[in-house]
């Protein structure tokens, strides 16, 4: 059995099996599909969907809602991941788990709204005050917009900070087909919510936060349980109070990052297509990588030797899946739809490799074939 | 509506033991003493209280509190409290904001109001920026002297009650930190179901006051001189918001949700290499439908397709391309530079395949209608006349006869798998469409 079907379904079907039961949203093409169907399904699980009157707003009631024990998602575009900014800030600072998806289309500003591109890489990492860290994820294909959804629920649940799902106009709105296998059993009926119980290691007090040790994440509590549950956006120690003792503030910054930068190893997710003896290695990821595996089909029906790393994890960065693939290669093309935003971090890691971007910005996809032309 | 207490034990307090860090004469300790004996008053399990402060002097507030609190970023208290009463309608969720919050929240505060959502909000309402060095705000009195109007306010302000109000808000209160009833006022608009806002003036005695030679007597009498009623100002019986959207899903809760439309394959049709179609016609015609149709019974046959739209963003005006490709494998680039098959079925359509004419080759074929046959390029040309077809197709159903047609005679798919395909889309339009399906009764009857 086959389906015809797209991304933007595909991430609804993913929300609603990861057990989302909140969202909250603002038309924007080419985002907005998301909203009209959660706008429809949440209801039957028992969730709420709401049209926010911004952006600002849909984010905000999100994040009182995963206070309160909701799994919670919002989705825009450009223009409106912009208006989150702040908000975003807030829910790194508040370890709040929620998923924030990105439907990239043209920019800068309005840009086009029916054109793709995937302008927002660097700016969903660095789109908020502080340079704190997000993790994002960007799925390749339809199939990988359904479990890459599901792994963004389980990320945002572990680490309590946003996630991003990176996509884009295209992977959300073409309609292709996809192995009905691809969408587990299907059954969208969602996960009841975990309450955890607040006190750990036979805490006497309960204390929302804890950043001893660095990395360490205990479960969120959220409010109308057995605990009284402090939330602020402001400096703060484990209790939720303000502070601004030099060492507190030390630790919580310091944890807020490596909670994230000890644990990349349960994050990192690539498909790496190494194949040994081969001197070039494409690196791409979201719609452009489809393009890329086309490529490299191509490239080895004619008995030519070529790597392949798709990056499913931009955010943090999948340093040893990525150093692993440059091993024995002397070239790499980095594929994106922008002027080599990503290309930035492989360089970082190039370690004196010719690195190549392969660029549009024109609205137009990569296609296989400007793989192959820089090729030697 | 809250929960039953935790304790048998009344509790006497909901302060915590940190005193208060307000200025000598703020109003914001008066009026969190309100809030406190209003809590006191309900006996609320403090566990199913959320106080949501916002920024400034204000925001303070909820770090003196024993019971849930949420402190966010300026002027987005509301939202916050909404997403919070949204979830989980069971908590007592109090917004806490200054006069500034009205200003750059403004948006948010007309929305709640509009929506009922049955937060309480209070506005701490002292004219000025307190916190950050006395700057005016949307509720500094006209003439008021602030740090940002040394000259004396020049705007009008926001009437907050009112503004509100016009929108359907369903409590409306103001009122000052001095008054004799607040206590009652608040435990009032707590108790309200709906959403409730007590708009509540009161001294900065840091800057406001100072600058303005502002005292207890003077405030009433600024409220006397512009006309603004106190009291309860509006009381509606509307439903609350939470309540209301369960309501009116409690039909759907418990359907099964989006879920598998899965194609069945009738054939292992195979071909050498993908087929790139691209049908370019106008809005309102039903361009995407038709092709996705054809996407469907092509992937019933056994091939993999992938269907790519474009439109402008006025979606009843102007051009529908629909972008179509057939293969024996899966596609993971759905893009077409330059297509097998073009079909072309109006001028604006016409417009849009300039660049795809120009890429083609001899050996592609073009489909045109009789209106744009006059076309560059080196493509083979057929103009096709849907009036030549046995029935009388209609705006909505031309696309689908002429793909049908085209895929038929390139020999990609059989009009018994188009109409297998309409069947099994159901619809409105099954009707229509299988007219259009069985009105090409053969190529002949097209080719012009």
């Amino acid at each position: 059995m086959r389906e015809f079907t797209d991304g933007s379904t595909a991430m609804v079907r993913g929300a609603l099996a990861a057990g989302c039961t909140f969202f909250a949203g603002y038309p924007i093409t080419p985002a907005s599909p998301i909203l009209m169907m959660m706008m429809r399904e949440l209801p039957k699980v028992g969730g709420v969907a709401v049209q926010g009157e911004d952006e600002i707003a849909s984010i905000g009631m999100c994040l009182g809602a995963a206070m309160s024990g909701a799994r919670a998602m919002t989705a825009t575009s450009g223009p409106g991941i912009s208006l989150c900014s702040e908000n975003i800030g807030l829910a790194i600072m508040g370890e709040v788990p929620l998923v924030i998806v990105d439907v990239q289309r043209m920019g800068p500003a309005t840009g086009g709204a029916t054109t793709t591109a995937q302008g927002d890489i660097q700016f969903a990492r660095w789109g908020t005050a502080g340079g704190y860290p997000i993790i994002a994820l960007a799925p390749s294909s339809v199939p990988e917009c359904y479990s890459l959804t599901i792994k963004a629920f389980a990320l945002a649940q572990r680490f309590r900070v946003p996630v991003f799902l990176l996509t884009d106009k295209e992977l959300n709105m073409t309609a292709t087909t996809v192995d009905a296998a691809a969408f587990g059993d299907g059954s969208g009926t969602g996960a009841p919510v975990n309450v955890p119980s607040g006190r750990v290691d036979g805490q006497e007090t309960f204390t929302p936060y804890r950043y001893e040790p660095l990395d360490v994440v205990p479960p969120m509590v959220p409010y109308g349980g057995d605990e009284i549950v402090r939330f602020t956006g402001s400096t703060h120690d484990e209790a939720a109070f303000i502070t601004k003792e030099t060492e507190t503030i030390g630790r919580l910054n310091r944890h807020l990052a490596g909670k994230i930068e000890a644990h990349r190893d349960e994050i990192e997710l690539v498909d790496a297509d190494l194949e040994s003896g081969a001197r070039t290695l494409f690196v791409s990821f979201g719609i452009t990588a489809g393009a890329m595996r086309e490529a490299v089909q191509a490239v080895r029906r004619e008995g030519r030797k070529v790597s392949a790393l798709t990056v499913n994890s931009l955010w943090p960065v999948p340093e040893t899946a990525i150093r692993n693939a440059l091993n024995g290669v002397e070239r790499v093309i980095v594929a994106e739809l922008n002027l080599g935003q990503y290309r930035r971090e492989i360089e970082r890691l190039g370690n004196g490799r010719e690195i190549v971007g392969l660029n549009r910005v024109d609205g137009e996809l990569i296609a296989p074939e400007q793989f192959l032309e820089l090729l030697p | 509506m809250s929960g039953p207490p935790s304790t048998v034990t009344p509790l006497a307090t909901y302060r915590n033991d940190t005193p208060y860090p307000f200025c000598p004469g703020c109003g914001h300790a008066s009026i969190l003493d309100h809030l406190n004996k209003a809590l006191v008053e309900q006996q609320l399990d403090p566990k199913q209280v959320v106080i949501v402060s916002d920024i400034g002097c204000a925001g303070l507030s909820d770090q003196y509190f024993h019971t849930n609190a949420f402190h966010g970023l300026h002027g987005r208290s509301i939202t916050y409290a909404a997403g919070i009463k949204l979830a989980r309608p069971e908590l007592t969720v109090i917004v806490v904001m200054g006069d500034g919050g009205t200003g750059i929240g403004g948006t948010h505060l007309l929305s709640v109001a509009r929506r009922n959502i049955g937060i309480t909000v209070l506005v701490f309402n002292n004219f000025n920026f307190g916190m950050t060095g006395g700057q005016h705000s949307t509720t500094t009195p006209s003439g008021g002297v602030t740090t940002t109007t040394p000259e004396g306010n020049l705007e009008r302000p926001l009437d907050v009650c009112g503004t509100v109000a016009a929108n359907g808000a369903s409590f409306v209160f103001r009122g000052t930190s001095f008054d004799k009833d607040l206590t009652g006022r608040i435990a009032e608009g707590i108790r309200h179901e709906g959403f409730s806002i007590l708009d509540i003036w009161e001294l900065c005695t840091a800057y406001y006051v100072p600058q303005n030679k502002l005292n207890r007597k003077s405030l009433v009498e600024m409220l006397e001189s512009l006309e603004l009623p106190t009291g309860i100002l509006q009381r509606r019986d509307v439903p609350e918001y939470a309540a209301a959207y369960r309501a009116a899903h409690a039909d759907v809760l418990g359907q099964p949700t989006l879920a598998s439309e899965p194609i069945a394959l009738n054939e292992n049709a195979t071909r050498d290499g993908r087929f790139r179609l691209v049908v370019a016609g106008s809005a309102g015609c039903k361009v995407g439908s038709a092709v996705r149709l054809a996407a469907r019974a092509a992937i019933a046959s056994g091939l993999w397709a992938a269907q790519r739209n474009d439109y402008p963003v006025t979606v009843q005006s102007g051009h529908s391309v629909s972008q179509l490709i057939l293969s024996p494998d899966q596609i993971q680039y759905p893009g077409i530079t330059k297509p097998d098959a073009l079909i072309i079925l109006s001028r604006d359509g016409h417009k849009k395949a300039a660049r795809y004419l120009a890429a083609m080759e001899e050996g592609d074929g073009v489909f045109t209608v009789p209106e744009c046959a006059d076309l560059d390029t080196r493509a083979g040309i057929t103009v096709i006349d849907p009036k030549r077809a046995s029935v009388r197709l209609s705006k909505t159903n031309v696309a689908l006869a002429v793909v049908t047609a085209v895929l038929n005679r390139l020999e990609l798919l059989t009009r018994d798998a188009m109409e297998e395909a309409v069947r099994r889309a159901g619809g409105d339009y099954v009707e229509a469409n299988l007219q259009a399906v069985a009105a090409v009764k053969d190529w002949g009857d097209l080719a012009g």
